[in-house]
């Protein structure tokens, strides 16, 4: 995918003179510009205690606000009784849909276009849905009233299964909608006539069924408001948990019926995201309305089990892939069937004209002739979702079906999955690509990169310790797990990337101070990826400035111009690339006072990136830098110019980011057990130019450990009455210390084509492509015994189920009498060995 | 409620509240005393972010009540500045605070001052510690952003200052993009970084996919 972009306004800027960053032979100029590892300049007020997060925000009056959710997964509301919650001292209100309607606030829209009631009057549709609220004067007499306001249920069959909420006798989840069935819609990509043709043709044939189970993003700190009606100024200000702040101003504004340029938005210090905290919860709302009514501040800030069952989940794809090659291995089509449980509302976070996000990108990194895609969503009584987690929408499902299959193809075949992948990659030669679903890849060298980690983890060493083990019986099985994967990062473009009809732009605002020091504003917003030091970075590159003397601003909807907001990896592909453009427009106007400060012709005076300052042509010695010229622009500026030094950008992308890896996961597995042991984790990343490379490399850490959490311990589940079995941090596992092993990354360089800066983000690359090579070494180290494939988390009583179907386990009690038949000798070992 | 007087000493300093019987210490930390450094992160006990320092060991905040800090002395993060060894190293913060910094152990913040009692009460017990160690210590502490590789090496820091090693300057393991690209026989950019003009932006695009 990509779009007409010559006629950009910014077009131009896009393109810089001077060819921009060149990876080969740009170094930097050594005062934090493209390519150093600056440490970071937001770290000093966390490490002090000092960062300013939703829950440490407090202000005169404030109320607490808490939610009393339903009990059940699935039932009918009776009675609501208030009373005895009313009647505790510190309770200043309780509030239902009722309430609400009053205000027109009784429902909600979702970002998929659907509603959701705030507070529900009728019927729960999940477990821990929002039934009341109590606002009272802190968080343990708001609770006591919670605790005290009587809901009488009358309880439902519930579905929590998106294959059983196919059938025809599920129950209905949403009566509110004119009809009697579960299904959402029916999507379709690619072209079937053609991919059935391929498959009617092809020597070899495979399928697999493959669960993406249901993910909670799970950032360390949840949800949470503060809000603020001013009734004085007609004011709106929420301190919220956003990673869109703009984007939520526009929304409280349509849902509120505030004028939008009285809402003010605040996203302060955030900590982590994932994507949970894109969409618009009924906390935020409940909290805005009791400002409003009550004339005070209301804060709500969920506790974790609140988070885990009741905010945007992520994945739940039940999906059957199949693969259609030659007898030489030669891929010639691709076929998907799923089915999407989206909950009980459609509150995915995507794109509006993509219903089931990126999914389509399911060719991955292969030339593959022909592709056809088949999804329905229902509808279930499980917390409502679908979000983009750590990932463009999608992206993570489709890049774990190709990387599964390829494997159970290269099984089928009998062929080594790295030669397979080889003889399928898109060749360097063919981008722009264009794949079978449509999309245009900007630039890859997925050959360089796999003989890269090949070589880097000794990969023929490998296949001979893991034949040696099978060959004497060891008890540990040894799997080599490839992930390939192409991502796909940075929306828009605006004219086919949308979120409630906002366009998927992004923005940056530069100003030069007269001592040459600069501010930035940016309308994308950090939760830890390091914004306010990399987007200073770039402006330092692109101006000569030092990155000290560059601060950035974001998260304030009064004082940033608009942007889209920080999720699926598009701050450094739009929001970095409208900083870039923002900083040449300024350099574009620096110039001409450059010529004036100089006394020669504007076209005289060129850009030196290396040393960060202008030159007169044929004189190098005659330079100034912007700094210099910053003052100038205020105090002696040319009479054809205006004053001032600044610029503003709002960047349309011509097209995504093709980031892409190398990934090689090394797995022992012990056969008495079924526990999986990650022996080695190789990650090699191709995210472009990298602007810092140590925040690159952290970043790929953590998304690292979100993959290997999610091949290996989460998972979201549910009994069949609708109630949560793993809704918090007692059974929703997050990966600690322990479980995480040292990772190695590597990285190549291929610069985006279409990218001012070539950089092309990488956030969400180890989290998309790290669970197949997981999965994939897994499956490897059961190879041998038929094993094709095992669905995620890989705890052990599954993986040992797996060895047993496979007749691969081993019986602890044989050891333990070969360990005895053994005695004497493993005895003369150690004397041996001491 | 009732509620009962409690004496404790916080950073160095005696503080007196009177709190209800059932209040967390955490609460009384973040909101009687305003020192909103120490987080919570999960209610549960599992996830650390509420870590602190109390009477030479860590504790998860969230699982004390106020009153069972009766008579303690507390260090939170707030504090560590103060402590003797602060400024030992590169900076004026602790060495704990400065390894965090330098070592990139650190990206949205939230858990990292519970890491970084955590890591004290480590370093006060065992100044030099194994990497494994260290992963067994912290484990009681949850990080969604750093993977914790940063992490160990931000303790490691912490413990070559304190030792009077010289700490490592970063945690990079690759860090020259240009040299090692150019190194491999990488892509050359050919027009300067951007490959821009091979790239036909005209190209009709896709829709997403129909709905029926």
């Amino acid at each position: 995918m990509s779009s007409d972009a010559d006629e950009s306004p910014d077009a131009e800027f896009r393109h810089d003179d001077d060819g921009g960053p060149d990876p080969e032979t740009h170094h930097g100029h050594g005062r934090g510009g493209m390519g150093e590892s600056v440490k970071r300049k937001e770290d000093r007020r966390f490490i002090t205690g000092h960062g300013n997060y939703v829950d440490d925000v407090k202000k005169d009056g404030m109320l607490h606000c808490e939610i009393v959710r339903s009990n059940y997964g699935h039932a009918r509301i009776e009675n609501i009784d208030t009373e005895r919650a009313e009647a505790v001292e510190g309770v200043v209100a309780v509030l239902t849909a009722e309430d609400l309607a009053a205000y027109d606030l009784a429902t909600m829209p979702t970002l998929m276009d659907d509603t959701q009631e705030v507070l529900v009057r009728d019927k729960v549709k999940f477990q821990s849905q929002e039934v009341a609220a109590v606002i009272a004067t802190d968080r343990y007499t708001a609770k006591d009233g919670a605790d005290k306001v009587d809901v009488n249920y009358d309880s439902l069959d519930a579905v929590t299964d998106a294959g059983e909420a196919m059938k025809d006798d599920a129950p209905v989840v949403r009566e509110d909608l004119d009809q009697d069935d579960n299904h959402i819609f029916t999507w379709e990509t690619g072209d079937e006539d053609a991919t059935k043709a391929a498959f009617d043709e092809a020597d070899a044939v495979v399928e697999e069924d493959m669960f993406y189970q249901r993910l909670h993003p799970a950032p360390i700190e949840t949800c949470g408001c503060v809000a603020d009606w001013d009734e004085d100024n007609e004011q709106m200000t929420v301190h919220m948990t956003s990673q869109a702040p703009h984007a939520h101003r526009t929304l409280f504004s349509m849902v509120s019926g505030i004028p939008e340029h009285k809402v003010r938005i605040v996203s302060p210090d955030v900590g982590g995201g994932f994507g949970n905290k894109v969409p618009i919860y009924p906390g935020y709302v409940v909290a805005a309305a009791a400002s409003y009514v009550l004339e005070t501040p209301v804060k709500w800030v969920e506790e974790r089990s609140e988070n885990v069952q009741t905010t945007s989940f992520a994945r739940d794809y039940d999906m059957t892939g199949r693969l259609a090659a030659t007898e030489d291995g030669e891929i010639t089509a691709v076929d998907v069937d799923v089915i999407a449980n989206h909950g009980a509302y459609n509150a995915a976070a995507q794109p509006s004209k993509f219903p089931a996000g990126f999914f389509k990108i399911f060719t991955g990194s292969y030339d593959i002739d022909a592709a056809y895609g088949e999804l329905d969503a229902y509808y279930t009584n499980t917390a409502p979702g679908g979000i983009a987690y750590r990932c463009s929408f999608r992206v993570t499902e489709a890049v774990y079906l190709i990387e599964r299959l390829v494997d159970v193809l290269a099984q089928e075949l009998d062929m080594d999955p790295a030669e397979l992948r080889r003889k399928n990659f898109i060749p360097k030669e063919s981008f722009p690509y264009e794949s079978a679903t449509g999309w245009t890849y900007d630039s890859g060298d997925y050959e360089r990169a796999l003989d890269k980690a090949l070589e880097s983890v000794d990969y023929d060493g490998l296949r001979e310790e893991q034949a040696e083990r099978i060959e004497s019986d060891d008890q540990k099985l040894l799997g080599i797990g490839l992930s390939t994967f192409t991502e796909i990062v940075g929306a828009g473009p605006g004219k086919q990337c949308d979120i409630a009809g906002i366009e998927m732009f992004d923005s940056a605002e530069i100003r030069v101070h007269p001592t040459g020091k600069a501010t930035v504003r940016i309308g994308v917003q950090t939760q830890g990826q390091g914004h306010e030091t990399t987007f200073a970075q770039i402006v330092a590159e692109e101006l000569g400035l030092d990155v000290q003397d560059v601060e950035v601003e974001h998260g304030d909807t009064d004082t940033e111009p608009y942007g889209l907001g920080t999720y699926a990896s598009r701050s450094t592909p739009v929001g970095g690339a409208a900083t870039a453009v923002a900083a040449r427009k300024v350099r574009d106007k620096a110039r001409n006072i450059a010529a004036n400060e100089l006394e020669v012709a504007e076209e005289d005076v060129v850009w030196d990136r290396q040393s960060g300052a202008f030159q007169v042509q044929g004189a190098p010695d005659r330079t100034i830098t912007v700094e210099e010229v910053a003052g100038a622009s205020y105090m002696n500026s040319p009479v054809d110019e205006e004053p001032g030094l600044e610029a503003v950008n709002y960047y349309d992308p011509p097209n995504m980011t093709y980031p892409f890896g190398a990934y090689v996961c090394v797995v022992e597995i012990d056969r008495e057990t079924g526990e999986t042991d990650i022996r080695q984790f190789y990650a090699l990343d191709d995210c472009g130019n990298r602007i810092n490379p140590m925040i690159v490399e952290g970043q790929v850490h953590g998304g690292l450990a979100q993959g290997i959490g999610t091949a290996m311990l989460e998972e979201v589940t549910y009994d069949e009455n609708g109630n949560v079995t793993a809704g918090d941090f007692m059974n929703y596992l997050l990966p600690t210390s322990m479980e995480i092993p040292e990772m190695d990354t590597d990285y190549t360089v291929t610069p985006s084509p279409h990218h001012p800066i070539g950089a092309k983000g990488v956030g969400e690359s180890p989290t998309v492509g790290s669970p197949p090579a997981i999965v994939n070494a897994v499956v490897d180290a059961m190879a041998h015994g038929g094993v094709t494939h095992v669905d995620m988390p890989m705890t052990a009583d599954r993986v040992w189920e797996a060895l047993d179907g496979a007749g691969l386990t081993r019986d602890p009690a044989e050891r333990i009498d070969l360990e005895l038949d053994l005695g004497g000798e493993s005895g003369d070992e150690e004397a041996a060995s001491d | 409620m009732t509620e009962k007087d409690v004496t404790m000493t916080v950073n160095g300093t005696e503080r007196e509240l009177s709190v209800e019987p059932r209040r967390l210490l955490v609460h009384a930390i973040r909101e009687d005393l305003n020192l909103t450094g120490t987080h919570i992160g999960c209610d549960t006990g599992n996830c650390g972010a509420c870590t602190v320092y109390k009477d030479g060991q860590a504790v998860k905040s969230c699982l004390q009540f106020a009153v069972q800090a009766d008579g303690s002395e507390i260090t939170t993060v707030e504090g560590m500045e103060e402590l003797p060894e602060a400024g030992m190293g590169d900076s004026d913060l602790h060495p704990i605070q400065e390894g965090f910094k330098q070592m990139h152990g650190l990206q949205c913040g939230f858990c990292t001052p519970g890491m970084i009692m955590a890591s004290k009460a480590l370093l006060e017990a065992n100044d030099d510690p194994t990497d494994e160690e260290i992963r067994v210590d912290i484990s009681g502490n949850l990080c969604r952003c750093t993977g914790y590789q940063n992490i160990v090496k931000s303790v490691q820091y912490a413990s070559d200052v304190l030792n009077d090693r010289e700490p490592p300057d970063s945690p990079v393991e690759h860090e020259d993009a240009s040299l090692e690209t150019a190194a491999d026989g990488g892509e050359t950019a050919t027009d300067g970084g951007c490959n821009c003009n091979d790239t036909d932006l005209t190209m009709d695009y896709p829709t997403g996919g129909e709905n029926r």
